[in-house]
């Protein structure tokens, strides 16, 4: 009974703000370009919905191709640091450079260098750097975590480099790496959006064009929509990662 | 005929000072020696010395240093908790280049030996204290050493499993007879367990002086109550009240 009230309470609340929003709408007579009920915001989900699905997949497979490539790279380039303390040193102030820059400052930049007629190459890239630097501080992390008398064993047997990263430190790293996917991951779908903003119009037709799109026909309630499926493909993806998280961590623990 | 000899060595750490030394130990092959002494008095560091994880900073160390040839087990049971229990027995040898399915079969065998057998699928995180530590032990046996080294191994577990397990380890002894040299505070189980009681001096470390245990290896069934036991224990415990005397 506990169980059920406590995965209801949440859709009970969002039911009650919709009740209220709806009703304060019609009450006060707000116009609806500026705050459309929830009623127009449901229409506008369920009008044209083949575009609306278009749109959302646009965005969601931008930031999927991004959290790959970033997957790939932040963990060879993490693995390829683990070598030597002193590319690790020499690598860091890159690293959080790249992590503390707005990924919206770098936009105009990247969009150049992908060229006028390949934005989507832009997204992707601007994605890829957003997702970067969790999955790539996780990896350095974990490669580091392994018991240290399990290295100082890895030592004794006499066990080469290659056998020390692949036997020992890669398997010990896996809860920090899924970690940073789960982080990674939110973070490319912000990316992937944001840097859509940048793109501007016309380009990529994701979730960020239909805002931008909309907002320029004083449309709000497909901007309103186009949120909707935003929040709940990220909500989806978090949920999706979490139980890959929990999976694999139950792997990697034996129970 | 000696399996690994300390000459004069002497091992100083930065900012810290010197751990050990000057502290001379020739091992006997097939010899059980306990080395006892109070905490920070060098016993580890002399057991890393015995193993090749550290140099000394003066002195020689001469010692076994083939693969395989030399296994430690460590205080605490140091599995990788994603390998199964048979998959961690087994490193030593796939990382020495035996073929998987003859150091799996090794592997079987050794867990068998510390009475893990049907364990072997397990993963360390599903075995009690005291199995753990016996992975640990069929990981260091399955290489089938000429020295074991054991850093106050039974420190983490309760006294019935300690004493259950010391019994495990000289039987194990018995079957292929390393020279094995284990690390402890405890007076009762270093006199139990060795034909030779190395007592240690506060540290920096050197040799207060040694007790021999003449008293056949296994022990029969009631040694603690005997004589032998308990003039040993003593004498052991006189030492380290000397070696801390000595320091202060």
């Amino acid at each position: 009974m506990r169980r059920l009230l406590e995965a209801l309470a949440p859709f009970t609340l969002i039911t009650l703000l919709l009740v209220v929003w709806e009703v304060g709408c019609r009450v006060t007579g707000v116009p609806a370009y500026f705050l459309p009920p929830p009623s127009a915001v449901a229409v506008a989900l369920v009008t044209d919905p083949q575009s609306l699905i278009e749109a959302a997949w646009n965005t969601l497979s931008v930031a999927l191709i991004a959290l790959a490539i970033a997957s790939i790279s932040a963990l060879s380039i993490a693995m390829f640091v683990g070598l030597s303390p002193l590319l690790e040193k020499a690598v860091a102030p890159l690293a959080s450079t790249l992590q503390v820059t707005p990924v919206v400052a770098i936009a105009p930049l990247v969009l150049i260098w992908a060229g006028i007629d390949h934005p989507e190459r832009a997204v992707i890239a601007l994605a890829v750097l957003v997702a970067f630097f969790p999955i790539f501080s996780g990896a350095v992390t974990g490669l580091k975590s392994a018991d240290p008398d399990l290295e100082r064993l890895f030592d004794l047997y006499g066990a080469n480099r290659f056998q020390r990263v692949i036997r020992l430190r890669l398997p010990a790293s896996v809860p920090f790496l899924l970690e940073g996917h789960k982080v990674g991951a939110g973070l490319a779908i912000i990316g992937a959006v944001v840097a859509e903003f940048g793109a501007g119009s016309g380009g990529i037709r994701g979730l960020a064009w239909r805002i931008l799109d909309a907002s320029n026909k004083l449309q709000t309630a497909r901007m309103i929509a186009a949120l909707v499926v935003l929040g709940i493909m990220g909500v989806a993806l978090h949920a999706l990662l979490d139980r890959m998280e929990r999976v694999g961590m139950t792997w990697w623990r034996g129970r | 005929m000696s399996v690994a000899v300390l000459d004069r060595v002497e091992v100083d750490y930065a900012g810290r000072g010197r751990a050990l030394g000057p502290f001379s130990l020739s091992l006997a092959a097939g010899g059980i020696t306990a080395l006892v002494g109070p905490s920070g008095c060098g016993k580890s560091t002399a057991l890393r010395l015995l193993a090749g994880l550290e140099g000394p900073t003066r002195g020689t160390v001469e010692r076994a240093a083939g693969r395989g040839e030399t296994s430690v087990v460590f205080q605490a049971a140091t599995l990788a908790p994603w390998l199964t229990a048979e998959a961690n027995v087994a490193l030593p040898l796939e990382l020495s280049g035996m073929p998987r399915a003859e150091a799996r079969a090794r592997a079987v065998t050794a867990l068998g030996r510390v009475g893990l057998k049907g364990a072997e699928r397990a993963r360390p995180a599903q075995l009690s204290g005291g199995m753990a530590m016996r992975a640990s032990l069929a990981r260091a046996l399955v290489t089938e050493p000429r020295l074991l080294l054991l850093d106050e191994p039974f420190a983490a577990l309760d006294e019935i499993t300690r004493r259950t397990l010391a019994d495990d380890v000289l039987d194990l002894w018995s079957q292929t007879r390393p020279a094995i040299v284990f690390v402890t505070h405890n007076v009762e189980e270093a006199v139990y367990m060795a034909d030779r009681v190395v007592v240690i001096s506060r540290g920096p470390g050197t040799i207060t002086g040694e007790v021999r245990i003449d008293a056949h290896l296994p022990r029969p069934a009631g040694f603690r109550v005997t004589a032998t036991f308990r003039e040993a224990s003593e004498a052991v415990s006189n030492l380290l009240a000397k070696g801390s005397e000595v320091a202060a």
